[in-house]
């Protein structure tokens, strides 16, 4: 079902790229500027970044840790919004949106994918898929249904009672990527996914997101490892909040 | 619109779910949380219902003694000392008037063969009085309307002295000296006695003659006190003032000749009272309700806290400010609610036993129980505000960090 719709929101009319079009645009930033107030000293965390996506892409944001990218991933998630430039993400302007209208879009058109899996410990794994379409407002029938199938896409059918303590780290970040899914957004944000799991489990990980995308998802992932970011198609650098284009991968 | 008020159920419907869970999962967490809003409302529900029991037992001992009477006391002028049998039978005559009892009550030497006993209080009544009492009496017959006109010399004596004279014999038809005179006795009273105000207050007589009789064994002609029984139906505060002007005018408009009692006017001054100290109670309780509101504050900053990073994840993953706030208000309004519960529950079963233990009557209150389930809500929401608002203010980025 989530490939169908996807290919289906795919033909939607696809802009070309150019400036006029921005608010078309799949996803769009343009001249982004962010900084803290750090004491005394105002931070300039990013700088003028600008960035395009096309739906289905697979791009990994490559740079250490302070370069900026836990902040560009915040921004892209709709957890904060830029001093200046402009974002847009499926049509929306961020912007211009409000607190409750950013909760909306989160719930909409992101999945995050955290790097400690962030389960709730006293929910299930099925009721942990769950939590996305419980504040969308989704019937529980229809929702234990989702929160199913997702787990089955994410091949943990047998483990559905299970809490998280019951669980493997690989399998808890499969879970976590079952929740991403649920609400069947736009874009998956992954932030360091496999941070927390050893080489193994990491790499499994990385095929099933591989899949995803294969499947027609678009996947931003945020890294400092050379080796997780060469599994995207497409890598970008970020150093002291400068991004770079880092041209594809292998496969791409 | 119909498509977000029905989403906006099913999330409030999950928060109830998910509270409960949350409350039950700390179950001696949550249990010490309502301690004091249980404490509170258990205070309050006892104490409302306590008094509410006390204050019907009250009017009902009042109705018992002297509902829809007034009692007169007479003093009397230089010109005339008391009322006459024909004062009594024109205020008898009035239209709000039922009847009229007199009451002549004097101390005397009672005695019989070789025993006497001084100091017996002997009460004059009339035929009345008996048919407005019919529980006084437990055997033999009463004194009647031709005891009254013949001044007989009939008695009808209490336990206490068929105890004293008469032990081993049934004393009805026998004789027993009051002071010199030779007495028949024709009834005997109940243990209870005659339940009367002013036989209350002046404790029950042993004795009971025609009032008639009991004039002349004193000497006198006038009476100085009697009750009057007010027609059915009859406000007792109108009737009291219409009594009043008729004595007056017996009285030639002299001052400070007589003394009506009102029941009715008494037991509200008590009543009065009764709520008075009910409220003042009920405020010293509604203390503890403030100190458990306060703990329940409390516990929900802390639970806040505690879940920093379950809200901050909630908001990432969709969640909105106010079904954040929603979330933390339902589940300090549950948790408040359950003490309240709770405390309905202990504070019947106190007032239960504090009914049994004064003999007063309990009377469930729902007004009481309104009231308290009523304020444990609105403690729940009043106090759950300030965290809940907290929460739903969380930046989801810091949240998140904080794990």
């Amino acid at each position: 079902m989530s490939m169908n719709s996807l290919k289906r929101r795919g033909q939607s009319p696809a802009p070309a790229s150019g400036i006029s079009d921005t608010e078309n645009a799949f996803f769009r930033m343009e001249k982004i500027n962010k900084s803290y107030r750090m004491g005394e000293e105002q931070a300039h965390i990013l700088k003028d970044v600008d960035l395009s996506l096309e739906r289905g892409e697979y791009l990994s944001v490559l740079g250490p840790s302070g370069s900026g990218k836990s902040t560009l991933m915040n921004i892209i998630g709709c957890l904060d919004v830029a001093n200046s430039g402009r974002y847009v993400l499926d049509g929306h302007v961020i912007e211009d949106l409000g607190e409750a209208e950013l909760a909306r879009i989160r719930s909409r058109e992101i999945g995050f994918i955290f790097q400690n899996s962030q389960l709730l410990p006293r929910l299930t794994a099925q009721k942990n898929v769950e939590l996305p379409l419980i504040y969308a407002g989704v019937p529980v029938r229809e929702r234990r249904r989702r929160a199913r199938e997702m787990l089955e896409r994410v091949g943990l059918s047998d483990r559905m009672g299970h809490t998280p303590n019951q669980l493997s780290g690989g399998q808890q970040q499969r879970v976590a990527i079952a929740r991403a899914l649920v609400g069947n957004p736009t874009l998956l944000l992954a932030d360091e996914p496999t941070g927390a799991l050893d080489q193994k489990t990491g790499r499994q990980v990385m095929g099933l997101f591989r899949e995803l995308n294969d499947e027609g998802r678009t996947i931003i992932m945020i890294t400092h490892d050379m080796n997780i970011a060469k599994y995207a198609r497409r890598v970008v650098h970020i150093i002291d909040g400068v991004l770079t284009e880092g041209g594809g991968t292998a496969d791409a | 619109m119909l498509d977000s008020i029905r989403s906006t159920f099913i999330m409030l419907g999950e928060c109830v779910r998910m509270s409960l869970a949350n409350i039950l999962g700390n179950r001696v967490r949550s249990f010490l949380t309502v301690l004091g809003i249980l404490i509170g409302v258990a205070a309050v529900i006892a104490l409302i219902t306590t008094v509410n029991g006390f204050s019907g037992s009250l009017s009902n001992s009042f109705s018992a003694m002297g509902a829809g009477t007034l009692t007169v006391t007479v003093t009397g002028s230089d010109l005339k000392s008391g009322l006459s049998t024909d004062d009594l039978a024109e205020i008898a005559a009035m239209d709000i008037v039922d009847g009229v009892t007199p009451s002549v009550a004097f101390s005397a030497r009672v005695s019989r063969g070789g025993s006497y006993e001084t100091g017996i209080s002997v009460s004059g009544k009339n035929g009345y009085y008996f048919t407005r009492n019919p529980d006084l009496l437990s055997r033999g017959r009463a004194i009647n309307f031709t005891d009254e006109d013949n001044m007989t010399r009939v008695c009808i004596i209490s336990p206490d002295m068929v105890e004293e004279f008469f032990y081993g014999v049934d004393p009805i038809g026998e004789n027993l000296y009051i002071g010199s005179i030779p007495f028949t006795v024709v009834g005997l009273t109940s243990e209870e006695g005659s339940g009367n105000i002013s036989d209350m207050m002046s404790g029950s007589p042993d004795i009971f003659i025609p009032y008639t009789t009991a004039l002349k064994l004193n000497s006198a002609n006038v009476v100085t006190s009697f009750t009057v029984y007010l027609a059915a139906g009859v406000d007792s505060e109108s009737a009291s003032d219409a009594l009043e002007a008729r004595l007056d005018a017996m009285f030639s408009y002299e001052e400070d000749c007589f003394e009506i009692m009102n029941m009715s006017s008494i037991e509200d001054t008590m009543q009065n009272m009764l709520n008075m100290v009910s409220a003042l109670l009920a405020g010293i309780a509604s203390i503890a309700l403030i100190v458990g509101g306060i703990g329940i504050m409390n516990m929900m900053l802390t639970t806040v806290t505690e879940r920093t990073t379950e809200i901050g994840l909630k908001k990432a993953l969709g969640a909105i400010p106010w079904q954040i706030q929603a979330q933390f208000l339902i589940e300090s309004f549950l948790l408040s609610v359950i003490g309240g519960a709770l405390g309905i529950l202990l504070g019947l079963t106190l007032s239960l036993v504090l009914s049994k233990v004064m003999g007063t009557s309990f009377v469930i209150s729902t007004f009481a129980i309104v009231l308290g389930a009523g304020f444990s809500a609105a403690v729940g929401i009043i106090f759950g505000w300030a965290p809940a608002r907290k929460a739903s203010r969380l930046n989801p980025i810091d949240a998140l960090r904080s794990a």
